[in-house]
């Protein structure tokens, strides 16, 4: 029994020896929601735990989920691909940054054709995302590839069937181009899609649709576009130019973009940039004004942290990083953090 | 005197009493079980009718005929999701029933014995693939042969012919209703062959040693003699079949092509309850969206119940008619 009773006692005060050192350190932080930042801020907070023993853990269980839980109290941080409105920030007290970008390209499977080979402009995307062309043949896209022989093939879109901040970015940039595309689609996580379409389950089931139906066009955002060598359609951006989507014209969406307003979120769709990308959007970070100073002080660290050291990881995985003079208004706006 | 003395009696008595305790015992805790099982059954129903009851109240009974599923303007009726749900599961079964027919009757008529083992344990464990492998089997391999090599020459034989035409129009994707059947349905013949197998070896040998012997062929022996005594068994079986069908999500969330809407062609895309619901769930909007979504899971399940229902009555009446 003597010695039974030296253990337990043994057991119990390294029980406390260890939670006296989790209390020490920052405390673990747990966020949740969107699903398009999961790769990065699982990478960062694999990374950061290596460099500062912290451990950090994220759930993708979808923007509105996150949104609700940080309302809920139930996470430190949470994650949002759709920007949370200015009035609604003040009223549940929350502070919004971003913290990475990304962007939605257009992709196709037209045989013959490699990317950038076709040109479309906002407009007549529009028209093929609505179901008003269903040619690659028709004379709209035809008179934007002068001299290409477009075939005579019914063009079948390629959505995501689930709700989806993609979905939410790719509306949104066409309901700007096109009111009929507003009226008959719609702009959200959801929307009508017309008749001649197909939707796949993510990112990787609309690339997987587009590779194997002859015909299809569809919107995958680009880390996933690039991980499997999509055919990229070339899009006319606000400047005039024919862009073919890479990380380099995203982060040029955001270098002119006006990050200087509540909740960081200013609209990177169609920016004026020369090279932009047109289709540009951010994913953003929501923790409390104020509450557990520890938990509080973790959420900001692990942001601090990755932001200037995550930018390669980032890359990797095909998303843009925050150029460095936002980087450093996110750092400031982290302040109110407390 | 017979009469045992008091001091006999009682410890028999108290030994009475303590089986009595232990059966009530017994007999109470499985009750609770059993008790848990049907608790959980009407929570679930009360909780998704509270979930759906915004829904129920906005769009009432027209829910379940209007034609539309419209997140921009929060507009929903759920006859799209039933309608490629219930055309789904029966073509599914139409593929299914014969095919799982003919491997009971192999396994167990014209099998030969060495093979029995190999060949039955093979189907079981096509049960047991988990439903995703199934979808991705279905989205990156078969979808895309069944585009290539299926469609079109169907499309070419079928295409003039009236009606029937109409159901192989538009443009061969691979991804669609037809396609959502027939993985559907190689999920379900393991189940629908595996107890058909079952019920057909509970024929007692003597009856069909006798047609047999009165010069009966395989066929008729089967016709005449194996389906009649395990019609209930082979009934049961289909039905299981249908309500995994009926619910099935995974694999038709990704080979149904997900449209709400309903088009005549079995190409076309389409969309049942289940997987609008894997779709749909996880960045739906609160309100009125999460709450056609759980109006939705309300019908599924009635529509699992009815089938059930329906099963059992079949059982029942062909019980009564067989006198099995």
């Amino acid at each position: 029994m003597f010695t039974f009773d030296k253990l337990a006692k043994g057991t119990l005060a390294a029980a406390m020896g260890l939670a006296f050192s989790v209390s020490a350190l920052a405390a673990d932080i747990t966020g949740a929601g969107a699903t398009f930042p999961y790769a990065v801020y699982t990478k960062w907070a694999e990374a950061y735990q290596q460099a500062t023993g912290n451990k950090v853990n994220y759930q993708g269980i979808g923007s509105s989920g996150g949104v609700k839980q940080i309302k809920a109290k139930t996470v430190d941080f949470a994650g949002s691909d759709a920007p949370v409105k200015e009035a609604d920030l003040d009223a549940s007290k929350l502070v919004q940054v971003p913290t990475v970008m990304g962007g939605v390209t257009i992709v196709m499977n037209v045989p013959g054709f490699k990317s950038g080979d076709i040109k479309l402009d906002g407009p007549t995307a529009a028209n093929i995302f609505r179901g008003a062309i269903t040619k690659w043949n028709d004379p709209a896209i035809a008179r934007l590839n002068p001299g290409a022989k477009l075939p005579d093939l019914a063009i079948t879109v390629s959505h995501r069937s689930d709700g989806s901040g993609t979905t939410y970015t790719f509306s949104n940039y066409m309901a700007k181009q096109s009111l009929p595309f507003k009226r008959d689609v719609g702009a959200g996580n959801t929307v009508n899609w017309p008749v001649n379409a197909v939707g796949g389950k993510g990112n990787p089931g609309v690339a997987a649709n587009v590779q194997k139906i002859k015909g299809a066009i569809g919107y995958v955002d680009i880390a996933d576009a690039m991980k499997n060598n999509m055919t990229f359609v070339a899009l006319k951006n606000k400047a005039g130019n024919y862009i073919v989507p890479n990380q380099q014209a995203v982060a040029d969406a955001a270098a002119g973009a006006d990050f200087k307003v509540k909740g960081m979120a200013p609209d990177l769709l169609d920016q004026s940039h020369k090279n932009a990308w047109p289709i540009t959007t951010a994913t953003y970070m929501l923790a409390y004004e104020k509450g557990d100073a520890t938990k509080q002080k973790g959420v900001v660290d692990f942001f601090t942290w990755s932001l200037n050291n995550g930018q390669k990881m980032a890359e990797e995985l095909g998303f843009v990083a925050l150029p460095p003079n936002v980087v450093k208004m996110v750092e400031a706006e982290m302040k109110n953090i407390k | 005197m017979n009469t045992p003395s008091p001091a006999v009696i009682d410890p028999q008595m108290a030994r009475i009493r303590t089986f009595r305790l232990q059966d009530m015992l017994f007999h109470r805790t499985t009750q609770v079980f059993a008790l848990v099982v049907l608790l959980a059954l009407v929570g679930i129903l009360i909780s998704l009718t509270i979930e759906a009851w915004p829904s129920l109240v906005k769009f009432g009974p027209e829910f379940l005929w209007t034609n539309i599923w419209s997140v921009p303007d929060d507009e929903y009726g759920a006859l799209a999701a039933i309608y490629g749900t219930v055309v789904t599961s029966v073509l599914a079964l139409l593929i299914a029933v014969p095919i799982s027919f003919g491997i009971a009757l192999f396994l167990t008529e014209t099998c030969p014995v060495w093979l029995r083992r190999p060949l039955g344990t093979a189907i079981e464990l096509l049960a047991g693939v988990p439903s995703i492998v199934y979808g991705i089997w279905g989205l990156f391999i078969f979808a895309p042969l069944f585009a290539e090599y299926i469609q079109p020459p169907l499309q070419a034989w079928l295409g003039d012919v009236p009606v029937i035409g109409g159901w192989f129009a538009g443009p061969p994707i691979g991804v669609g209703i037809l396609t959502a059947s027939i993985v559907l349905s190689l999920m379900v013949i393991p189940f629908i062959a595996s107890v058909m197998r079952d019920v057909f070896e509970t024929v007692p040998p003597v009856l069909k040693e006798s047609a047999y012997g009165i010069g009966c062929t395989t066929w008729e022996v089967v016709r005449n003699i194996v389906l009649p005594y395990t019609r209930v068994g082979v009934i049961g079986g289909i039905m299981l079949g249908l309500g995994r069908a009926l619910g099935e999500t995974m694999a038709v969330t990704f080979v149904i092509g997900n449209a709400n809407r309903i088009v005549g062609s079995l190409f076309a895309p389409g969309t049942s309850i289940a997987s609008t619901l894997a779709n749909e769930f996880g960045e739906a909007d609160p309100g009125l969206h999460i709450a056609s979504l759980f109006a939705l899971g309300l019908i599924l399940f009635v529509l699992s119940f009815v089938v059930l229902a329906i099963s059992r009555w079949l059982i029942a009446r062909s019980v009564g008619k067989e006198g099995v």
